[in-house]
């Protein structure tokens, strides 16, 4: 028996003790995950005890050294461990952006101090982190940031503002691209910063979407005082940070759709679009009758099972020692409009009961497809718009002239 | 499933990449088609590419294969789909030859596999009727029962690789009508049979295809592929094979069209700058990249997915999968060249450029074995919706 096959007799061994048998078939998406921090509320405590129970196992984070918390796995048993969770339908006992964001950075770029400060907190979900990056005078063009840092002896003095931070009201901590010098090149002068929430002149407002509520706030810092050692990296080389850290959350937003696709497959022999369009719109010989809406369907799902075919032929390239390209580009493109594209469909699907807003004549479904259409056309805005990613692809795969 | 090459695989793919580029550049296929050259391809040059061992790559060892699968195979069809060579790879092997190998009896088996494997034989399959579009159970040539054997009258159309064929794999009615899945049977017809004549087809990628008539064709029973009356499950095991040969070579295809189009993109000024520099030119560029990656992704997973069910039936599961690939490959190939050609402006328009050469080649792959349409449907078949 190779040492895989026995890690993965262990771990099933180990997940079949542990793992609380309630959580089987939880999803671990924004809703129903455990995003952790000083404020997070359990909503069911066998919740609390997977995560106790993962982190002491250093589980939450598998591929993250054991000093800081994490697991010590190769991304080979990592794999196993995901495949073996997956078949005991057991979800991820921790998420957020300290595991997907702040952390992989931190390992990168981050000191000795902040690593040992800052990965094991992440790791037993005890901090909660929020990203501030945008402005509300620089969204795509992000480099020309004005939130400025001003050094005053061992600290920055922080004065601006930064958008759309994303559960800036629950988090404990951001992270953040300032400005220390304005006198050079945009991208030059710009430090990336950890800042602690509680600090004096941190104030936090949400934000009303279209679809409704949001996570998304503005975030305010006046006069906030900040020690130099928070710096991450160099002073003025936050932009270097800031870029790697953008592929992760690419690759982080390209795993949500992943994630949200297999979830629609557990909902039906059929899966979740074809069951919902048998329903709604009718069957005929055993096939959905609108043959219009059939082609539909099956483009859309042909189309999301390449897009996850492509996610696995790049994690499978990665493993086999490939070196990672602008992939994350791509997948932030196409994960995001084939997400817009099963709203569109839905709503397609629904007709006129698409329409609800609140309140009776409407069911759940009708309900929970009108926001996440809705909320589903700032996917290929945020994190960087479609168009800016198809340039990357354009100079850095394409090797294009500027 | 690893959708990765391992070490063996790379090197099948660069030892493909170098030969094909060094021997059979594009120049080969447009002197081909200036030429009127009435088999297409270069029979010497297929021996060489048999000799490298290419054409039994994908049969078992006991037959004189490799004994690899059409994970390999896919490697060096996609290297030929990157120069459009001619060579009889998909009419030839992936259908005929595949027929050979699923269906055939021991003794046709040894009498015509080895052929096929050392490149000395070609064996086709007329798998099309005229009107039948994408149905394999469109048939109406019939096979009468006739003393000991049967006796074969009909036409089939699109042939591929029959002319200069020693032998076409037909399948015919020996029960039911048009339409029928039950009552279809395959014959191996040896092609100088009295009664058998082939027509060369000029279409428009110029690759060898045929009309095959065949006027009460002598056929024993020993020249009968599979069970009698059964041929529908034989015929559709090779077809989703071969479609998935096909969709490799248009995937080397695309990626060639593609890379000629950025090359051109790089090196062609307008108002003083590279084309290329325009962002409303690269946006398109980028997109095609996309779709050409997620086609590439469903080829490989399709391949390996094959390979795994061997020569058994193929399940619903490995049967969408053979439908996504070729769903994929014929949206991103004609993608590809139509930006292509596009991209390239008024001299993409001009027979002298290569960009035209890969369109015509998509349109010819995409309306073969289906389209993305027909796929479409078949995916949502198999899906039970």
């Amino acid at each position: 028996m190779s040492d895989l096959e026995a890690f993965r007799r262990e771990t099933r061994a180990w997940l079949e003790a542990n793992a609380p048998k309630s959580l089987a078939g939880i999803p671990s998406n924004d809703i129903e995950g455990v995003w952790g921090g000083k404020k997070w509320v359990f909503d069911h405590p066998d919740k609390k005890l997977w995560l106790e129970r993962m982190a002491e196992k250093g589980w939450t984070a598998p591929t993250w050294p054991v000093e800081y918390g994490g697991g010590g796995l190769s991304s080979a048993e990592a794999k196993i461990l995901a495949q073996e969770m997956k078949a005991l339908r057991l979800p991820a006992p921790l998420i957020g952006f300290g595991l997907t964001m702040i952390g992989p950075t931190l390992l990168r770029f981050g000191n000795e101090a902040q690593k040992q400060e800052h990965l094991p907190k992440i790791c037993r979900g005890e901090i909660r982190w929020c990203q501030g990056y945008s402005e509300p005078g620089s969204g795509s063009d992000l480099a020309s940031l004005q939130t400025k840092a001003v050094r005053d002896g061992d600290h920055f003095v922080i004065n601006g503002t930064k958008v759309w931070t994303s559960y800036a009201d629950e988090a404990d901590w951001i992270f953040a691209l300032v400005r220390n010098d304005a006198s050079g090149k945009k991208q030059e002068g710009i430090t990336f910063i950890l800042i602690d929430m509680d600090d004096p002149g941190v104030s936090v407002s949400p934000i009303l979407l279209i679809s409704g509520k949001s996570p998304f706030c503005e975030t305010h810092f006046k006069d906030v005082r900040v020690p130099v050692t928070n710096v991450v990296h160099e002073i003025g080389a936050g932009w270097t940070v800031a870029k790697a850290l953008l592929g992760h959350e690419r690759t982080m937003i390209a795993d949500t759709f992943g994630v949200a696709s297999t979830k629609a497959r557990a909902r039906g022999a059929r899966g979740f679009l074809p069951e919902l369009a048998a329903s709604r719109t009718g069957e005929q010989d055993g096939r959905l009758a609108d043959a219009v809406l059939r082609d539909q369907v099956a483009a859309f799902e042909m189309e999301s099972r390449a897009f996850a075919l492509t996610v696995q032929r790049t994690k499978d390239a990665a493993r086999a020692g490939h070196q990672p390209g602008s992939e994350s580009s791509m997948f932030k493109i196409y994960g995001t409009e084939l997400n817009q594209r099963r709203y569109e469909l839905m709503v397609r699907i629904l007709g006129p009961d698409a329409l609800g807003w609140e309140g009776p004549g409407f069911d759940e479904t009708d309900l929970e497809t009108t926001r996440d259409w809705l909320r589903s056309r700032g996917n290929t805005i945020e994190g960087g718009t479609s168009e800016v990613q198809l340039n990357i692809i354009a100079k850095h795969v394409l090797g294009l002239p500027a | 499933m690893e959708l990765v090459l391992n070490e063996d695989q790379e090197l099948i793919a660069k030892t493909a990449l170098d030969f094909v580029a060094e021997h059979s550049p594009v120049s080969r296929f447009r002197a081909l088609r200036d030429a009127d050259d009435r088999l297409g391809y270069s029979q010497a040059l297929y021996r060489e590419m048999a000799e490298l061992g290419w054409t039994g790559i994908a049969f078992a060892e006991e037959e004189g294969g490799a004994g690899m699968g059409l994970a390999e195979l896919a490697l060096v069809v996609e290297a030929l789909g990157r120069k459009l060579a001619p060579e009889p790879f998909l009419g030839g092997i992936a259908m005929g030859g595949t027929a050979l190998s699923l269906g055939a009896s021991p003794a046709l088996r040894s009498a015509w596999l080895p052929g096929v494997i050392d490149g000395s034989k070609v064996v086709a399959l007329a798998h099309q009727e005229a009107g039948a579009r994408y149905d394999l159970c469109a048939v109406k040539t019939r096979a009468e029962a006739a003393g000991d054997g049967f006796r074969l009258t009909g036409e089939k159309t699109g042939v591929l690789d029959a002319v200069g064929a020693d032998a076409v794999i037909v399948p015919a009615r020996t029960a039911g009508q048009p339409g029928d899945r039950a009552g279809l049977t395959l014959f191996l017809v040896e092609t100088d049979r009295p009664g058998v004549s082939l027509e060369r087809q000029v279409r428009v990628d110029h690759r060898n295809a045929a009309i095959l008539r065949l006027d009460g064709v002598a056929c024993g029973a020993a020249a009968v592929l599979g069970q009698p009356g059964e041929g529908a499950d034989l015929l559709e095991a090779v077809i989703d094979r071969a479609t998935v040969v096909l969709c490799a070579e248009m995937l080397g295809g695309m990626s060639e069209a593609f890379d000629l189009t950025v090359d051109y993109l790089k090196t062609r000024e307008q108002f003083g700058v590279p084309i290329g520099s325009f962002q409303a030119l690269q946006h398109r560029a980028a997109r095609v990249y996309m779709e050409v990656e997620l086609a590439r992704s469903a080829v490989m997973a399709a391949a390996r997915a094959v390979d795994a069910a061997g020569a058994g039936p193929l399940d619903a599961d490995v049967r969408k999968l053979v439908s996504l690939a070729k769903a994929r490959c014929s949206d991103a190939y004609v993608l590809a060249t139509n930006e292509g050609v596009q991209l390239f402006g008024g001299v993409g328009m001009t027979d002298e450029y290569d960009i035209g050469f890969y369109m015509k080649r998509a349109r010819a792959a995409e309306l073969t074995f289906g389209d993305a349409a027909f796929h479409r449907d078949r995916w949502a078949m198999l899906g039970r919706y």
